[in-house]
């Protein structure tokens, strides 16, 4: 046999190997999960993980974020909005080879919702009354008063089905129902999953993932550089986006997410418990300048505390433009003419820290001093979140539809308004999309007008993936990243 | 010389004690709940209340304090509120890159050192002295991040030789292991090797401006057996202390080498701990780097010892 007889096979097979479409895929995350456990914890890279790889629930949202059926296949609503009865998916397997069932919703909704338990989002199961299993393909699950938010809050990765043999485990080698298997977490470097074979649905593409995570911004950029991770689904660097962009070989994804970026203003400390003041404030903030400088053009301006991307939201960010000479006179009208001085709070994210500097500047144009402090997001829950000793702070609210948060007068920018607090009860009790629709928007205008924060900007959501990858989510409407229908071009 | 090491090695139990002390007091002052750090903005105060009952953080600080020294003496340093995971397994595992990296680091370090500090102090004023003195006063001055960078960016994203970072774990191969280190490790040692061939060549000198170099040389030793046999043994004392504290360095202050190259070593364990408020973790990872450097200093004095004769009748 002759050399070349031998040589072009061998390259035509590694010509092959190189153009067969690969099936493993690596995905950076700046922070890494604490624990594996979305029912013990509110760190966002828990679900980033295993929400919807791993883990499953009754229901589950879709990329757009629309509420669609999971493990439960269809439900029936009775009448008077109190009586759920959901008929589950058949042949559900736990990964470790046991059945799912009924039994096993009764046991997860009631740990969740017990009196020990240390559900971070307990508050989802609050109208629960009790949790029936009538056979092992049907709960039923009956409320205490109607709430149309019911099957939205059954697809938080909060309110994921666990198993009574393995929940304990949960934390360090999650056992779910999803379409991909837990495999190894090396600490502090990465995650492995794999494909479940067994999957009761639609089988996933990859055969396996890893999850890298990469906290350093200059890092990531070199290992999305050097192709040791495919993509960052959330990129901390948004200043190397027009590299990226530039370059054939990768791809930008611009979505929406969850987070309402605001400027929170403790309502009940002078003189901000003035409407008057908090008017002026809204004024003298300039949106455009702030997305600009602070998040590099990313972001969506927004007047009220509700996603733009959400069919019911109202854009009303006429009603707090940016007008210095308003904002001015405002103060002026309410006794502060010579201004006067507040503190700014600022958590570690970068929206926070360098949104900060810009609005301190034109805070200062209008005559109000801030004086600064920068906190670790530990001292930030305990001083401003919980000791409510801030008179300003800038946070994301990244929870999906939190616009109830204002209907808690003891929530930390403590707003207290009868009118939109029984608009927020009733809205619990209607099922009906139109009507709630319509409540909605009026909870949004009120605290427009009342004008509680100074809303700016929702948080996009901005990530790099390699040109050839398909079928990650543009958008965010729960913090994950749903491998389910990602492959390989 | 038993006294010589008993006396160094009672010094050394009193320094853990006190900072075992500090450590725990500065902690426990700094402000923020660990519970109520990972259940955030949406929970009950009675969810994080249950949550703390679970962790032991309503015992007293009294209670805790010596809960935390019995436990580390007996080998338990408790679990982590965050992984909840036992701290020492945390340890075990970050120290299996850290260890490495910072014995690769000190080594490459000292190999580049040592023949560039005796060049340099034997052939004082040639080209070579120069240029070596012109390169470690270069490696002295660029900061060790950015010097990583530059390796990154043309040897992982130019040429691909090496990947940016992260550790794929030794279970897949020494070579894989040691391959993943080499990057940073030499990001590490460039500035370590300039400050010790520097080092090394003044001390040298030093040595060999002295007399018994003289009276070797008048016995009719070459300069080779002069340097070989007297002046760098007689050299190496103060070289010995700057290595002694460049492995404590390199152990514990390798935090910002470990985030450019993202490697779970104990660096980032702790700058991960302290955000998240695991506060049992970084009391122990402390408490061992403490540990690590009062050791190191404690091994390097018995070297001295060795090394100086003059040091064992004291």
């Amino acid at each position: 046999m002759s050399l070349r007889k031998l040589i072009v096979p061998l390259l035509l097979a590694a010509a092959s190997v190189t153009h067969a479409a690969k099936t493993d895929l690596v995905l950076g995350m700046q922070l890494e999960p604490p624990n594996l456990d979305p029912t013990g914890g509110a760190a966002a890279a828990i679900d980033e993980v295993v929400y919807a790889n791993v883990f499953e629930g009754l229901t589950r949202f879709a990329s757009d974020g629309s509420v669609q059926p999971a493990l439960a296949k269809s439900w029936e609503i009775s009448d008077d909005g109190l009586v759920y009865t959901f008929t589950l998916n058949a042949g559900v397997k736990f990964h470790d080879g046991s059945d799912f069932d009924a039994q096993d919703v009764k046991f997860s909704l009631d740990r969740a919702r017990a009196e020990t338990s240390t559900n971070a989002q307990k508050q989802l199961f609050a109208g629960i009354a009790s949790v029936e299993v009538t056979d092992p393909q049907t709960v039923v699950i009956t409320l205490s008063q109607p709430n149309g938010a019911l099957l939205f809050n059954l697809a938080w990765g909060d309110a994921i089905m666990l198993s009574p043999d393995s929940f304990d485990k949960a934390k360090t080698e999650p056992v779910g129902t999803g379409p991909f298997v837990f495999s190894k977490w090396v600490q502090g470097d990465r995650i492995e999953i794999t494909r479940n074979p067994d999957y009761w649905g639609e089988p996933a593409k990859l055969d396996k993932a890893t999850f890298k995570f990469i906290s350093e911004p200059t890092a990531a950029f070199a290992a999305l550089m050097a192709g040791d991770v495919d993509a960052f689904p959330v990129f901390p660097a948004p200043e190397n986006l027009p590299q990226f962009e530039a370059d054939p070989g990768f791809q930008v994804v611009v979505g929406s997410t969850e987070g309402e970026t605001i400027l929170s203003t403790n309502n009940k400390q002078p003189p901000f418990d003035n409407k008057l003041v908090r008017q002026a404030l809204a004024h003298a903030i300039d949106r455009k300048s702030i997305i600009d400088g602070a998040m590099f053009g990313y972001g969506t301006p927004i007047g009220t505390h509700f996603a733009p991307h959400n069919p019911a939201y109202v854009d009303l960010t006429a009603n707090s433009m940016y007008d210095p000479e308003k904002a001015k006179a405002l103060l002026k009208e309410a006794g502060f003419a010579d201004g006067f001085s507040t503190t700014l709070k600022l958590p570690p994210p970068s929206y926070a820290r360098r949104g900060g500097e810009i609005i301190a500047a034109q805070l200062r144009e209008v005559g109000i001093t801030t004086e600064i402090s920068n906190l670790e997001w530990a001292q930030w829950l305990e001083q401003v979140f919980r000791g409510k000793d801030f008179g300003l702070t800038i946070v994301s609210h990244t929870e999906p539809m939190d616009i109830g948060i204002y209907a808690k007068p003891d929530y930390y920018f403590q707003y207290d308004n009868p009118e939109l607090q029984s608009l927020i009860a009733d809205l619990e009790g209607i099922t009906d999309p139109d009507a709630r629709t319509e409540s909605l928007q009026k909870a949004q205008q009120i605290i427009s007008d009342d004008y509680v924060n100074g809303y700016l900007f929702q948080l996009a959501k901005t990530g790099v993936a390699n040109a050839d990858i398909v079928g990650l989510w543009e958008n965010s409407p729960t913090q994950a990243n749903d491998l389910t229908a990602v492959y390989w071009k | 010389m038993i006294r010589y090491v008993l006396k160094r090695l009672l010094s050394l139990i009193a320094t853990l004690v006190v900072a075992s002390v500090v450590i725990f007091v500065a902690i426990e002052v700094v402000p923020g709940d660990p519970a109520s750090y990972m259940l955030g903005l949406n929970a009950a105060p009675d969810t994080v209340q249950a949550l703390r009952d679970e962790l032991g953080l309503n015992a007293s600080k009294v209670t805790r304090y010596v809960n935390w020294v019995s436990g580390m003496l007996s080998g338990d340093f408790g679990t982590s509120y965050t992984y909840r995971t036992p701290v020492s397994e945390m340890i075990t595992e970050r120290i299996g890159i850290s260890g490495p990296l910072a014995i690769y680091a000190l080594l490459l370090s000292t190999l580049i050192a040592f023949p560039a500090g005796i060049i340099a102090a034997t052939r004082r004023g040639s080209v070579a002295d120069v240029s070596i003195m012109g390169a470690t006063q270069l490696g002295v001055a660029i900061p060790n991040f950015w010097f990583a960078m530059l390796l990154v960016l043309f040897f992982s994203i130019q040429l691909r030789w090496f990947s940016a970072g992260g550790f794929p774990g030794w279970d897949q191969g020494l070579l894989a292991g040691l391959k993943a280190l080499t990057l940073p490790a030499v990001a590490l040692a460039l500035p370590q090797a300039s400050i010790l061939a520097r080092v090394m060549r003044s001390s040298l000198l030093d040595t060999l401006g002295e007399d018994f170099i003289r009276t070797a040389r008048a016995k009719g030793l070459t300069t080779r057996q002069t340097l070989w046999r007297h002046a760098l043994r007689n050299a190496l004392i103060p070289v010995l202390t700057i290595i002694g504290l460049q492995f404590s360095f390199l152990l514990a202050g390798a935090i910002i080498i470990e985030n450019v190259f993202f490697l779970p070593g104990l660096g980032r364990l702790i700058f991960q701990a302290i955000s998240q408020r695991d506060l049992i973790v970084v009391e122990s990872v402390v408490m061992l780097l403490v540990f690590a450097v009062v050791l190191v200093t404690f091994l390097v004095d018995v070297a001295y010892a060795v090394v100086d004769p003059r040091l064992r009748a004291r």
